[in-house]
C-alpha cells in the first residue's frame, strides 16, 4: 500500500492529516493464543477492558467485554489480572 | 513617513522583527549575535513587540522552540551563530523537512576549534545541505530589507520553508550605518499574516513528525527538493513585490560594474562592499573588471549566475571558508555550476578573512592580481589564500 | 447502544481511545497501556510532543498514525523545548488576539532515555522557564526501542546490551536517577510517580498535572515483556510487584512536599519482583541482598521526606 505513492501523493512536510488512519492495521495476525471469556463466571468489573494495552477489548452486549480479534495480540494480560478466572488463553487456531 | 536612522545591523534585523509583529522569539545568546536577542528582549519588555521572548537553555533548544512554536501557527524567529548554529544543526534540517517557516538570522562566525568569537562564512557552510533558504546581506539595509522579506516568503502557503539570513559576525552584525526603515502600513502591505495550514488544533487533530521508513523516505526528500526549488519563484516575487513597496530591488545575484568584464570577481557578504571599492579604483583606471555577489545562496541561483559570466575570460571567487581537504567551497559550487556552459571563464579560488581576519583593499587587490596570474601560470600551492602568514 | 464510558467505583473512564487501535507496540507492552491510560485521563483537548522511542516508533510509520490528537515529534531530546514552544505559542497567539481562548492541555511524552539523559537539558529548561504543560515520562528503564540499551534509569543489576551481564559484570553497576527528585528540584508545581498496574492512582496523576498551573511531571513506569524479559502477560502483576516491594513507591510531590500514596505496612523481598524478569536471571545472592538494601535505603529516604511535611 505504501509502495504504491508516490512522491506527489505526500502532503507538504508529511503531514498525515487524517487522524488515527493507521487503525485498519490487522494486529490480531500477531497472536499465538487467544483469550476466551466465560459469562457466567464474569463479573463485569472492566478490568480487562482497562488493563488491554491494545484497546482490543470492547465493552459488549450485555454489559460483557470481550476481545476484538480483529486487534487482540494475544497477550493474555486480560486472563492474567481477571480476578474471576473468567478469561483463558487457549491456542490460536491452525489457518 | 518613511525614516532614515543609524542603526547597528543587529539592531536592523531586531527592527524588523518587531514590525513583522512576530508571535515567537527563542534564542540562546552567543557571540556576535547578541545584540539582535538583546535588543528584541528590551523591545518586548518596554511593550514595543507583543511576543513571547523565550529564553531558551540552548541553541538546540532555541530551534526545537521555534518548531513548537510553528507548528501551532506562530511566527518565529531566532538567531545564533557559529557554534550555535552547529549544536542546533540536527534541528535545522527538521525545520525544512518539516516545512516549518522558521525565519534565522546568523551572524557568521568561525567554528571551533581553536575558539573563534569572529566572523568568517563556516558556519553558513556548514548548513548548505539543511534546505534553508538562505540569503547573505552585504550592509545593513540589506539586514532589515532581507530579515522582513524572509516572513514573506518563508511563511507564503506555496512555499512553507524556513529563511537564514546571513550577516558577517561583526563586520557586518556590530556596524553601525544609516538605514531606511519603512512606515508600518507598508510592511504590512508587504507581509500577510501567518496562516499557517496545518496548525496543531483538537478541533482537526493531526500527525507532525511520522517517522519515514524505507518504503517512503525517498519519496519524502523528493517532494521536499521539488518543493525547495519551486520556491523560487515565490523568491523573486517577495523581491518584486519588496521593490514595488518600498522601492529597494534586490535580484538572488548582484552584478557590480560587470559590462564587457573580462576579470569577474565573486563574492559574498559584507566584504562585497570592500571589494566594490577596489573595482572601482580598477575600473577608473581602465580595466575591464567587474564583480558578482550571490544574494541569494539556497536554493542556488543557478539561472541568474550563469547569464552574468556574459564572456568573461576569468572568474576569481573568494571564499571565507576552508572546507577541509576540498578548499573553498564556494568556489567548488561555482565550478561546478560552470561545468556544463558552453563557454566558460577560467574559474579561480581564494580563501582568506578567516576567523574575522579582515579583507582590506590591499587584500582584494592581491586577490585579483594573484586570481590571473594563477590563471596564467597555474597554482603549484596547495591551497591559494590571501592574508594568511 | 455504544457505551460512552465505564464506571470504575465512583469514577467515569471514557471508553473513547486516543491512541487508536492496531498500533505496533509489542505483545504485552506495558508502556502502550501507560499511555493509553493517561489519554483518557487527557482527553481530546491537548497538543502533544513525543520523543522519538517507543511511544513514537509503534505510532506513526509514515502515512500512518495511531494519533487521534494533536501530535507532533521532531527529535529525541527536545520534546520539553518543542512543548515549550507549543506552549508558548498559543498563549501568545491567544494574547494577540488571532486565537479564541481555550483550555488546550500541552503534554510532552518521553521515554526514560529522551529524558533522563539526552533530554534532560530540556527538561530542566523548560521546568525552570515555567512553562505550562505537562511531561509524563515513559520509563521502560532502557533504550527499548533500539535494543534494550542501557540508560541512566536502567536499575541496579539489570542486564542491558550496552551494560550487559558477563563474566566480569554484573550489568549496571550504577543506581537509578532520581529524575522525579531532579524535576522536583525544579521548585515545580507537581511531580508524581505512577504505574499502569493502579490505573486509577494513573489517571488521577495525569489529570491533576495536567490541571494545575505551571509545569508537571509525572513519571510513569512501563514494564516491558521484551527488554525486561518477562512473559507477555505479566506487565500488571510486575507492576504491582514493583509498588509492593518498595522499588517503585506510588508518590507525588506538590512544591516540595512529599506524599506517599502507597505505604504498605512491609514491603515484599525485591527478590520476587526480580526472578519473574529474565534482565536480572544472573543475579547471585549476594548481589540480589544488596538491591535488598538499596531498596530499603531508598525507601527509607522517601519516608523521611514525607515525614518532613507532617500532614
Amino acid at each position: 500500500m505504501v509502495e504504491e505513492l508516490t512522491w506527489k501523493d505526500l502532503e507538504v512536510g508529511n503531514i498525515v492529516t487524517e487522524a488515527g488512519n493507521g487503525s485498519f492495521r490487522k494486529t490480531g495476525d500477531w497472536r499465538t493464543e487467544r483469550p476466551i471469556l466465560d459469562k457466567e463466571k464474569c463479573i463485569k468489573c472492566a478490568l480487562c477492558w482497562i488493563y488491554c494495552p491494545d484497546a482490543a477489548i470492547k465493552p459488549g452486549e450485555e454489559g460483557y467485554y470481550e476481545a476484538d480479534l480483529y486487534y487482540c495480540k494475544g497477550c493474555g494480560i486480560c486472563a492474567s489480572i481477571c480476578p474471576a478466572g473468567a478469561i483463558k488463553m487457549i491456542a490460536e487456531e491452525e489457518k | 513617513m518613511s525614516r532614515r536612522v543609524a542603526l547597528e545591523a543587529s539592531h536592523a534585523v531586531a527592527e524588523a522583527v518587531r514590525m513583522a509583529d512576530v508571535d515567537v522569539i527563542a534564542a540562546y545568546p552567543i557571540t556576535p549575535q547578541t545584540h539582535i536577542p538583546e535588543r528584541l528582549a528590551e523591545m518586548v519588555a518596554d511593550g514595543e513587540l507583543s511576543a513571547a521572548y523565550i529564553p531558551v537553555e540552548s541553541e538546540h533548544s532555541a530551534m526545537s522552540t521555534c518548531l513548537g512554536a510553528a507548528a501551532v501557527g506562530a511566527r518565529t524567529f531566532t538567531a545564533t551563530a557559529g557554534q550555535g548554529l552547529e549544536l542546533m544543526h540536527e534541528v535545522v534540517y527538521v525545520a525544512s523537512s518539516m516545512r516549518y517557516p522558521v525565519v534565522m538570522a546568523v551572524c557568521n562566525r568561525a567554528l571551533s576549534a581553536p575558539l573563534s568569537v569572529w566572523g568568517d562564512h563556516s558556519d553558513a557552510m556548514a548548513v548548505r545541505d539543511t534546505g534553508w533558504i538562505q540569503v547573505f546581506c552585504q550592509n545593513g539595509q540589506e539586514a532589515f530589507d532581507l530579515t522582513l522579506w524572509a516572513f514573506r516568503v518563508g511563511e507564503d502557503p506555496k512555499v512553507l520553508f524556513p529563511v537564514m539570513v546571513h550577516l558577517d559576525g561583526f563586520t557586518l552584525s556590530h556596524v553601525t550605518e544609516p538605514v531606511i526603515l519603512p512606515e508600518q502600513s507598508g510592511v504590512d502591505r508587504f507581509l500577510p499574516r501567518f496562516q499557517y495550514p496545518f496548525a496543531l488544533n483538537p478541533d482537526k487533530p493531526m500527525t507532525h513528525g511520522a517517522f519515514g521508513p524505507p518504503e517512503i523516505y525517498s519519496e519524502t526528500k523528493l517532494a521536499q527538493e521539488v518543493a525547495f526549488r519551486n520556491s523560487k519563484e515565490v523568491i523573486l516575487q517577495g523581491w518584486k513585490e519588496f521593490g514595488d513597496i518600498f522601492g529597494r530591488h534586490y535580484h538572488p545575484v548582484e552584478e557590480y560594474k560587470t559590462e564587457n568584464a573580462e576579470t569577474l570577481l565573486l563574492t559574498m557578504g559584507a566584504f562585497t562592499e570592500t571589494a566594490k571599492l577596489v573595482i572601482d579604483d580598477r575600473r577608473d583606471k581602465g580595466e575591464a573588471i567587474g564583480l558578482i555577489s550571490l544574494r541569494l545562496w539556497r536554493p542556488f541561483p543557478f539561472e541568474e549566475f550563469r547569464r552574468t559570466m556574459k564572456g568573461a575570460q576569468l572568474l576569481i571567487v573568494f571564499d571565507r571558508c576552508i572546507s577541509f581537504g576540498l578548499g573553498g567551497p564556494v568556489f567548488s559550487e561555482i565550478r561546478s555550476a560552470l561545468y556544463d556552459e558552453e563557454s566558460r571563464p577560467k574559474v579561480v579560488g581564494i580563501i582568506g578573512g578567516l576567523g574575522g581576519r579582515d579583507m582590506s583593499e590591499e587584500n582584494f587587490d592581491y586577490v585579483i592580481n594573484r586570481g590571473r596570474e594563477i590563471a596564467k601560470k597555474g597554482s603549484d600551492r596547495m591551497l591559494e589564500t590571501v592574508g594568511i602568514r | 447502544m455504544e457505551t460512552k464510558a465505564v464506571k470504575f467505583g465512583e469514577r467515569l473512564v471514557t471508553t473513547k481511545e486516543f491512541l487508536a487501535e492496531g498500533h505496533s507496540f509489542c505483545i504485552g507492552c506495558g508502556e502502550a497501556l501507560a499511555i493509553r491510560l493517561a489519554m483518557k485521563a487527557l482527553g481530546e483537548n491537548v497538543i502533544m510532543a513525543m520523543a522519538t522511542g517507543c511511544d513514537e516508533v509503534c505510532t506513526t510509520p509514515l502515512p500512518y498514525t495511531s494519533w487521534r490528537v494533536p501530535w507532533m515529534h521532531t527529535l529525541f531530546e527536545n520534546t520539553a523545548a518543542e512543548i515549550s514552544g507549543v506552549e508558548a505559542g498559543l498563549k501568545i497567539l491567544v494574547k494577540k488576539g488571532r486565537m479564541p481562548e481555550r483550555d488546550i492541555i500541552c503534554v510532552a511524552m518521553g521515554g526514560d532515555g529522551a529524558t533522563s539523559d539526552i533530554g534532560i537539558q530540556a527538561l530542566s529548561g523548560a521546568f525552570e522557564r515555567g512553562h505550562d504543560f505537562l511531561y509524563i515520562c515513559l520509563d521502560n528503564e532502557a533504550y527499548m526501542n533500539t535494543g534494550i540499551q542501557r540508560s541512566s534509569a536502567t536499575p541496579y543489576g539489570a542486564s542491558t546490551t550496552t551494560a550487559p551481564a558477563g563474566k566480569f559484570s554484573m550489568g549496571q553497576v550504577t543506581r537509578k536517577k532520581n529524575i522525579a527528585a531532579i524535576a522536583a528540584a525544579h521548585d515545580i508545581p507537581y511531580v508524581a510517580t505512577a504505574c499502569p498496574s493502579y490505573h486509577l492512582d494513573l489517571m488521577k496523576k495525569v489529570r491533576k498535572g495536567a490541571e494545575l498551573k505551571g509545569p508537571a511531571y509525572v513519571h510513569i513506569l512501563s514494564p516491558c515483556p521484551t527488554g525486561w524479559r518477562y512473559r507477555s502477560d505479566l506487565a500488571i502483576e510486575i507492576g504491582q510487584l514493583a509498588v509492593q516491594t518498595g522499588i517503585f513507591p506510588l508518590y507525588e510531590i506538590e512544591y516540595g512536599r512529599y506524599r506517599l500514596n502507597a505505604d504498605p505496612p512491609k514491603l515484599k523481598p525485591i527478590e520476587e519482583y526480580l526472578k519473574l524478569q529474565g534482565r536480572y536471571r544472573h543475579l547471585t545472592g549476594e548481589q540480589i541482598q544488596r538491591i535488598q538494601e538499596m531498596v530499603n535505603e531508598d525507601y527509607a529516604k522517601i519516608k523521611e521526606k514525607v515525614a518532613a511535611f507532617p500532614l
